[in-house]
């Protein structure tokens, strides 16, 4: 097709090189809804109306697109927490862990600073959940470094570890006597809520998951931190050679990886729940892990992918009040498409449309 | 609003699915000629549906709207105590046309129904627990809930009866208000057969975690627990576990007999049915939804399951004549006077607390004769 | 028979009968994952093979009333499960880790769905051995009361450290998981193998979710798995791929789980949420003890993603 379009435009082969990570996954996206409709039509449901209720429920109206970006906003901090390791080819799954921690440390830091000027309390929550989270996830990379302990089973367990300590916590130490029914800590001080996006129905968490996946891309592309990951990550020993210190850069892109699952923490308790209760457990770090990889660890990529991923969740709901089917469609689904996405990615490079190269040595 | 035209939506939509689904999904959405009073009730479950337990004691109840003339019901499962479930009402308010809306687990009241509540005025929120509180929270909300510790109570004079090592069991989710009440109560209804008797209480931590639940079940009959009870969401696994280790078991929230035929004393069982037609019936008939409903074994809002074959006439005759001074309403399971089991007394000789005493609803404490703590 | 009181000789009878009755799904799982992993490719999806296989065999056996039919319908779907993985990751720059995250929401989604008609009904059990005949104390024989499943286990982690040392198979199976090449100078197909690997792994999986479902706790309900399947995975690092390092691993792992209720039931209740994280904090301990840069992860398969 555009094989054929005039070799002097440029800005066509920009567009080529670029087109195919847009182009593959969108392919297998359709691919993915195309056999879900097959496993539908066995059950003898309509596709036609799982489409049009999925549409309706995570994108079609402004009420849905709202719903979409609020379950999407958790996702993009806690992929990060996948991401960043992964640069230095760390596989990190316990971002869970950093989450329910960063949640109480920005608690437990929100009710102490009661009564102070509402910008101080919400940096101080911030700071409290962030150096938590990466206190955590830190100590994974160091453990990892010094002591050759595997990240993916460290983070891990120590993800089931913090959610055992915040469960101690939010039920002892810090437990509100005035939660009854539901163990929380004391609520934090209600200036220090995050309120939501002006005009929208969606707290500023999104903003700030946004923020840090530009940061996070930033410091991977156009530093020399980002440069010395990826060195460190395609082969540790040619980074030492080279004189980079790795132990610092793996703990640092750790660290920094545990701060932002804090982070996602923090904001669910300060826009969402206004305690820390087990709640905050809500599963979002093991959701980040899919993905982080779906985005093949680009921070920019996350956002779409969190999109998707919160657009499919939304429509959940109708699916199961208006064609009877189970909530564990929307996993099925998800399952699918995101094994269709992921067998998709051995079709880069194989397309001749996709790479100018190819159409110059055919000349 | 537009609400008119919303409906209107709502209902070309429901042709042109039942159209496309060529027939199948018929059943949850029948044609009827639309008429004013139409109500749409949304029912929200942290759990899945047939949990044997907590859940499932909902969605039986909300079936039975089901039947109501002029009653659309639309429920989802599953649904985290999370933003989740801010849109999941709010999707069923936008989209459905609920009216009335029931969020069934404890934590979805503050902050998520709240703040739906605040958001939508003109739809009322009815939430299974809570402690709603005149002029704290807002108008179109409220609480109900059942004094289902009567019903523990009286699985307490089952298992006290039963019980040959004078040790009884529970298997405890966390340590809040409900399920503390829950505890003494059965070991107060067993005292009042044998006073000599202990409870043994395990708390799991989790309200659903199953293998926790079988090793907690599995610790307290290794220490000579002979009778188990349980408050998780979900009794199937202790209920399961125990039986099959010998020891006798008393159901909770929904009739488990035919887990342990058995095995299977009796259980307190919640009977929702009554509560939610009774919030249906009023708003149909135009009428204010009550903000607070308490009701025990006399309203109609918690029963017991059958006596099982393994209750002798002892204890049949005992615990048919407590039942029946429970239906005479007033019945106090906690008077003095009562210690905990830390020596502090909770109420003095005389004192009592009848089953509608606001106090009761903060217990925070285990009454002497459970081995067990509170944190 | 009559109870007896064993006071504080409870824990440590908990601790042997949680680690006989606990373990067997850690077993089964990190076994099945050792195959895989020593042929050179990680599952990460054992999780949601668990599940499925969990509710299969409950499905099976409350249809047919044979529980070991329901096993034997586990395995299968397990290794349908199984081979999908392998023959996926067969595809050039396709990554393992990813697929098998996604296969964990799939399997898992799947088992809910098609699950939903069986949280009701009844299915037979698995039986049980009973080992402590010789004691008069029905707690030690509770304890001792043995499942099957857990002495196929036993003897499965024997039978496979034997394997991997002394038959082609096994030889097979590590030169490939060590270097591609050097199995294709063989005249071996590493894709093959891998495949295959990957599908024993996934029936191993499924029958430790038929444990969970038929035997302990013995009952189909989506929390039936408390990640299991995962923290399978992850002993087999911890096993430095050693079958009898994956057995003893999952001992350890059910003895330790058993702590927090045996705790409480013998009067020491404070603090619990800690006692019940005393799996975690142990093997995290063990792992840090143990290891050190010089001999990092000793035996680890040289064509595995995850250690590279």
């Amino acid at each position: 097709m555009s094989e054929r379009a005039s070799p002097s435009a440029g800005a066509v082969e920009w567009l080529a090189r670029r087109a195919e990570a847009f182009v593959l996954p969108l392919a297998a996206l359709i691919v993915g809804l195309l056999a879900f409709s097959v496993f539908l039509l066995f059950l003898g449901k309509s596709p036609l109306q799982l489409f049009e209720l999925m549409w309706r429920g995570g994108f079609g109206s402004w009420f849905s697109v709202q719903n979409t970006l609020s379950r999407a906003a958790p996702l993009l901090l806690s992929a990060l927490c996948v991401a960043l390791p992964a640069r230095l080819g760390l596989v990190v799954i316990g971002g869970e862990g950093a989450i329910v921690l960063g949640g109480v440390a920005a608690a437990a830091a929100g009710y102490a600073l009661s009564g102070a000027p509402a910008f101080v309390g919400i940096v101080a929550m911030g700071l409290a959940s962030m150096a938590a989270g990466a206190l955590w996830i830190g100590a994974v990379g160091a453990l990892r470094h010094y002591r050759a302990v595997n990240e993916t089973i460290s983070s891990l367990l120590m993800a089931y570890i913090a959610i055992a300590l915040m469960n101690h916590f939010v039920e002892g130490p810090l437990r509100d006597p005035a939660s009854l029914n539901k163990p929380s800590t004391h609520p934090i001080d209600p200036a220090f809520a995050i309120g939501d996006i002006p005009g929208m129905d969606v707290h500023w968490g999104l903003v700030v998951g946004i923020v840090a996946c530009v940061i996070s891309s930033i410091l991977i592309e156009k530093t020399s931190w980002g440069f010395a990951a990826r060195i460190a990550g395609g082969n540790v020993r040619a980074a030492q050679v080279q004189g980079l210190a790795v132990g610092p850069l793996i703990v640092g892109f750790c660290a920094l990886a545990g701060g932002f699952a804090g982070l996602a923490g923090m904001i669910e308790v300060a826009a969402v729940q206004g305690n820390a209760n087990a709640s905050i457990a809500a599963g979002y770090g093991y959701t980040g892990i899919l993905v982080a990889f779906l985005a093949r660890h680009n921070p920019l990529a996350i956002i779409p992918v969190a999109l998707l991923l919160g657009g499919i969740d939304a429509s959940g709901g109708l699916l199961q009040r208006r064609m009877g089917l189970p909530d564990a469609t929307v996993q099925v689904l998800q399952g699918m498409i995101f094994l269709v996405i992921l067998f998709s990615e051995t079709f880069y490079g194989r397309f001749k449309a996709f790479n100018p190269d190819l159409w110059q040595r055919r000349r | 609003m537009a609400k008119p035209l919303m409906i209107n939506r709502r209902r070309f939509l429901q042709t042109t699915a039942m159209g496309a689904a060529l027939g199948v999904a018929g059943t949850s959405l029948p044609l009827r000629r639309a008429f004013a009073a139409d109500l749409t009730i949304g029912f929200i479950y942290v759990g899945p549906k047939d949990d044997y337990g907590y859940n499932q004691a909902h969605a039986e109840g909300a079936a039975t709207l089901k039947a109501m003339e002029g009653v659309t019901l639309v429920e989802e499962e599953n649904v985290p105590e999370t933003v989740d479930v801010q849109k999941t009402m709010e999707s069923m308010i936008n989209l459905d046309g609920a009216r009335l809306l029931f969020p069934t687990s404890f934590g979805y009241f503050d902050p998520h129904m709240l703040a739906m509540a605040a958001k939508f005025p003109e739809v009322q929120f009815r939430h299974c627990g809570g402690l709603w509180t005149e002029g704290k929270h807002p108008k179109n909300t409220g609480s109900y809930f059942g004094y289902i510790g009567q019903g523990q109570y009286l699985n307490g004079i089952a298992a006290g009866h039963a019980t040959k090592s004078k040790k009884i069991g529970f298997v405890a989710a966390k340590p809040i208000p409900q399920v503390l009440q829950n505890v003494n109560s059965f070991l107060l209804g067993a005292r009042s057969v044998d006073p000599a008797i202990t409870c043994q209480v395990i708390f799991t931590g989790e309200w659903s975690l199953a293998v926790k639940e079988a090793e907690a079940t599995n610790a307290l009959i290794d220490q000579g627990v002979d009778v188990v009870t349980c408050h998780v969401d979900s009794p199937k696994v202790v209920v399961e576990t125990a039986a099959g280790r010998g020891a006798y078991v008393c159901g909770y929230h929904a009739n488990q007999a035919p887990l342990a035929p058995e095995k299977y004393l009796t259980g307190a069982e919640w009977n929702w049915a009554n509560v939610y037609k009774m919030y249906v019936t009023k708003l149909m008939a135009g009428e204010t939804l009550p903000n607070f409903t308490r009701g025990g074994l006399s309203d109609g809002f918690v029963k017991m399951s059958a006596l099982g074959p393994a209750v002798g006439e002892a204890a049949r005759k005992q615990f048919e004549g407590t039942l029946a001074e429970i239906m005479k309403g007033g019945f106090a399971v906690f008077k003095g006077p009562l210690k905990d089991n830390k020596g502090n007394v909770v109420a003095t000789a005389g004192q009592s607390f009848v089953e509608t005493a606001i106090e009761l609803e903060s217990m925070g404490y285990l009454v002497e004769g459970v081995l067990g703590s509170t944190s | 028979m009559e109870p007896v009181d064993i006071g504080l000789w409870g824990v440590p009878l908990a601790i042997l009968g949680g680690a006989i009755r606990v373990s067997t799904p850690f077993i089964f799982v990190s076994l099945g994952e050792t195959i895989t992993e020593r042929s050179g490719r990680i599952n990460l999806g054992l999780e949601g093979i668990l599940v499925f296989g969990a509710m299969a065999a409950y499905a099976i056996a409350v249809m047919t009333g044979s529980p070991w039919l329901g096993v034997l319908g586990a395995a299968g779907t397990g290794a349908v499960f199984g081979l999908f993985h392998g023959w996926i990751c067969k595809f050039p720059k396709v990554n393992d880790i990813a697929i098998g995250i996604a296969l964990m929401l799939f399997g898992s989604g799947l088992a809910f769905f098609f699950g939903k008609p069986f949280i009701q009904p009844s299915a037979p059990d698995l039986p049980a051995i009973s080992l402590g005949w010789w004691s008069d104390i029905p707690q030690v024989q509770a304890a001792l009361s043995v499942n099957v499943l857990f002495l196929i286990g036993a003897a499965l982690a024997f039978a496979l450290w034997w394997a991997f040392r002394h038959t082609r198979a096994g030889l097979i199976v590590r030169v490939v998981g060590d270097s591609s090449d050097a199995a294709r100078a063989m005249g071996l197909n590493p894709d093959t193998v891998r495949l295959l690997a990957t599908a024993v792994g996934g029936a191993f999986a499924a029958v430790g979710g038929a444990y969970l479902s038929l035997y302990y706790p013995g009952s189909w309900n989506e929390g039936i798995s408390s990640g299991q399947g995962l923290m399978a995975v992850a002993l087999v690092i911890f096993a430095r791929w050693n079958p009898l390092g994956c057995f003893a691993a999952a001992l350890l792992f059910g003895g330790a789980g058993a702590l927090g209720p045996a705790l409480q039931s013998v009067g020491v209740t404070q603090g619990y949420y800690l006692f019940y994280a005393a799996p975690y904090i142990l093997t995290l301990a063990i792992m840090v003890a143990t290891s050190s840069p010089g001999r990092s992860l000793a035996g680890a398969p040289g064509e595995l993603s995850i250690t590279k």
